[in-house]
């Protein structure tokens, strides 16, 4: 992967101008199909995923108490990193989206919603929602491109740090939720002096309260009062246990989005004037999908469905899997490489990037062995592209 | 006139709980943060909350072809009511919460529970959702009552009742709790056929009682009430303490009336559904912390326009992705720019919307 307009083979080159503008309006057109047919059958499912999450929190909870009991200590773990896997990633991520905004339920909203995670919703929602979602894969802008701490593209410049980066990804990948609480404040942007100082403090102290609030949480209270039943060590343990599970996992979800091979990173003058349409095609290929089981699809939030995400980051997530056809159709059609793979193969290929860019570039290019890829043809000429003439795709 | 037993009690602050109890409290709440308990709770009884206050159905009766009393039993926190205030309920229609307000059509109750009367309008999402889909057991969301129609605390001696279609039905709850203090009244109702009385009964069987003066207007046979015809209906009308509850044409002609004849302190109306501004192509924008107003044209983002005449608003990705501009719209109409799709509010609701993709449909308010 190098910025894409410096590629030899440009894969959007056979698109003109008028093919990008029509596929901004097929992918229009699929976001206006879901809007329209938004209704209870939405908002009666989140609000189960809701309820399901946290009656299992509260059970694997109360089963936790009887750690002491090795089988209880077992399933209580497992409830516990389940429960904490669907909070972060079903319910937290995607409200703070503001998917769920149009219910005007309050509860349930962008604007109020706190999750179980280091990172206040706050901080979090200015750098995923607007930073990372506004300039995805856009080197320079988009700091998710390696969180700041490595080198996950060959234009980025390489330096000796960088040799240390499979072991940086691994510990990061362990406290997954503090790096991210760290890098939603910015610290790499405040010791090089580019943050004010006042906003930094008051940022700072709102991720210090949230951290405590947690830490309380997990490794005081609930082990506190399983005191009573003997079972303290072990629920601290349970804690612990799921706490890293849920860490592991979500940085393996995310690393999935961009990180594989196949995906496209672009410069950072590209998206000067960009258009609807050229938003949407960097937006399609500058993320992968993981292919797999409806319940592997709950657990990542829909985060399998990358592509559809960041097509339409604010449409329910129980709605992705039901377009993601039409937008590999539209992908076939206008020659697009649509990246999926089985999760396993999707962590593997960005670990593998991780570790091949730790290396400076014409080492790394010795341990690169393209993917081998059935060459993308168009299989219909944008000439054959039905216009969409009653604002649906045809 | 005495007010409701519970309003009085519940306007004394609750008493501050024993120290245990809050360190218990404590401890609790940072065992579920970052959620409340009650979120926990919520889970088991949704009407056990303290801070969203809420209420089952207990009961849907018709009352004529399209008008329904629905019996809600209020969760706790429930301050009760004065007889012709009103409730303001929500519910999920299509899975989106809207919220209306009913006038509180019932009289003492022992069991606790309040009845609201609701008749279906057409094209009125709420209302035909209460009427036609509404069973037994669902929980809805509520506010504590409220409203400026009641009676004063000394009664009136003579009273004039007017009301046009379901504008009987604050009337109806002012009557069942005060009729038997009241010596004079006369209510003067309007609705277009004998069978759209709503409430048709009571009334009638009340005035056979003699506890009222009944005079049912078949507006379908006699046309509309016009204040012309007050001085043969009612000769003494002057002589009374007039309140009147109905469609926006009849009230106006009632205000200009008394008016007209210097006795418009002795006339209390209540409105229902606040005219909606006309929505349009743009219109003024008022940001309501501030006090300002904004003129946003019907194809530029309020964020813009508000940027523009130099209002500091929040902001994000400026494309409606990140929500990070979301206000609240507390009155009239936006339409989103990608969908033409158009959001009314009315007063109170505090619809949150995405200023970034969001133009002025009419006048309108944000809360900033």
């Amino acid at each position: 992967m190098t910025a894409l307009q410096k590629k030899d083979h440009n894969p959007i080159a056979h698109l003109t101008r008028e093919d990008i503008e029509s596929l901004g309006r097929e992918l229009d057109a699929v976001r206006a199909s879901v809007i329209e047919t938004r209704g209870a059958r939405d908002t009666a499912y989140i609000r189960r995923v809701i309820k399901v999450q946290r009656g299992l929190e509260i059970a694997s909870r109360a089963t936790l108490l009887a750690s002491r009991w090795k089988p209880a200590f077992v399933v209580g773990t497992v409830g516990l990193t389940v429960s904490k896997v669907l909070e972060n990633m079903e319910i937290g991520h995607n409200v703070m989206h503001g998917q769920w905004d149009w219910m005007r339920d309050p509860k349930i909203h962008s604007t109020t919603w706190e999750w179980d995670n280091a990172s206040p919703a706050d901080l979090w929602k200015h750098s995923h929602n607007e930073l990372h979602h506004t300039y995805t894969n856009v080197l320079g802008r988009d700091n998710d491109l390696g969180y700041g701490i490595m080198r996950v593209d060959e234009d980025q410049k390489w330096v000796p740090f960088y040799l240390g980066q499979p072991a940086w990804n691994f510990i990061n990948a362990c406290f997954f939720e503090y790096g991210i609480a760290a890098y939603d404040l910015e610290l790499g942007k405040y010791f090089a002096g580019r943050k004010d100082k006042a906003v930094f403090k008051r940022d700072a102290t709102k991720v210090l309260n949230k951290i405590r609030a947690q830490v309380t949480k997990d490794y005081v209270v609930h082990p506190g009062l399983a005191l009573l039943t003997g079972s303290a060590r072990r629920t601290l343990a349970a804690n612990f246990t799921a706490n890293l599970a849920r860490n592991l996992w979500t940085h393996s979800v995310i690393m999935c989005g961009h990180f594989p091979e196949g995906v496209e990173t672009f410069t950072k003058t590209s998206i000067d004037g960009e258009t609807r349409g050229d938003w949407y095609l960097r937006q399609m290929i500058g993320s992968a999908n993981i292919s797999g089981s409806k319940a592997m699809h709950i657990a990542t939030g829909n985060l399998s469905y990358q592509i559809e995400h960041h097509l339409f980051p604010d449409l329910p997530s129980n709605r992705y899997q039901e377009i993601a056809p039409q937008v590999r159709d539209i992908c076939e059609r206008y020659g697009l490489q649509y990246t999926s793979g089985s999760l396993p193969r999707q962590v593997a290929s960005a670990w593998g990037k991780v570790i091949r860019l730790s290396l400076p570039n014409h080492l790394a290019a010795r341990l690169h062995r393209p993917r081998r890829r059935t060459p993308v043809a168009p299989t219909a000429l944008p000439s054959r592209i039905v216009a969409v003439a009653d604002g649906r795709a045809a | 006139m005495t007010s409701a037993p519970a309003r009085t009690t519940a306007a004394a602050p609750p008493a501050a709980p024993a120290p245990w109890r809050r360190r218990a409290f404590a401890v609790v709440k940072a065992a579920t943060t970052p959620l409340l308990p009650e979120d926990y709770v919520d889970l088991i009884d949704p009407l056990r909350s303290r801070t969203q206050l809420r209420g089952r159905v207990v009961a849907v009766t018709p009352e004529t072809a399209d008008a329904v009393t629905v019996t809600i039993r209020p969760g706790r926190g429930w301050r009760g009511h004065v007889p012709g205030q009103y409730l303001r309920v929500g519910v999920d229609v299509d899975g989106v919460r809207l919220w209306r307000a009913y006038s509180i059509t019932s009289g003492p109750r022992t069991d606790g529970c309040v009845e609201i009367t609701v008749k279906a309008i057409s094209g009125g999402a709420v209302s035909t959702h209460l009427v036609r889909s509404l069973r037994v057991g669902q929980v809805v969301q509520m506010e504590q009552a409220d409203g400026e129609f009641v009676l004063p605390p000394t009664l009136p001696g003579k009273m004039l009742l007017v009301t046009g279609g379901s504008g009987i039905t604050p009337v109806m709850g002012i009557l069942r709790h005060t009729v038997d203090r009241l010596d004079d009244v006369v209510l003067l109702h309007s609705a277009p056929r004998p069978e759209d009385v709503i409430f048709a009964d009571e009334l009638r069987a009340l005035a056979a009682d003699g506890r009222i003066s009944l005079q049912e207007r078949h507006t379908d046979v006699h046309g509309m009430l016009d204040t012309a015809e007050l001085d043969a209906l009612v000769p003494d009308w002057r002589e009374r303490e007039t309140f009147a509850c109905g469609p926006a044409a009849m009230l106006d002609a009632l205000e200009s009336h008394w008016a007209a004849s210097e006795l418009a302190d002795r006339l209390t109306i209540e409105q229902f559904r606040p005219a909606l501004a006309a929505t349009g192509e743009g219109g003024t924008v008022h940001f309501t912390g501030l006090d300002r107003d904004v003129d946003c044209s019907g194809s530029s983002p309020i964020l813009d326009a508000g940027e523009e005449a130099g209002v500091l608003m929040p902001s994000g990705c400026r494309m409606g992705i990140c929500f990070g501009c979301v206000l609240p719209l507390r009155e009239g109409s936006v339409r989103d720019l990608r969908t033409g799709e158009v959001t009314t509010a009315s007063p109170g609701d505090g619809v949150l919307v995405q200023t970034c993709i969001s133009a002025a449909a009419g006048r309108c308010d944000i809360d900033l």
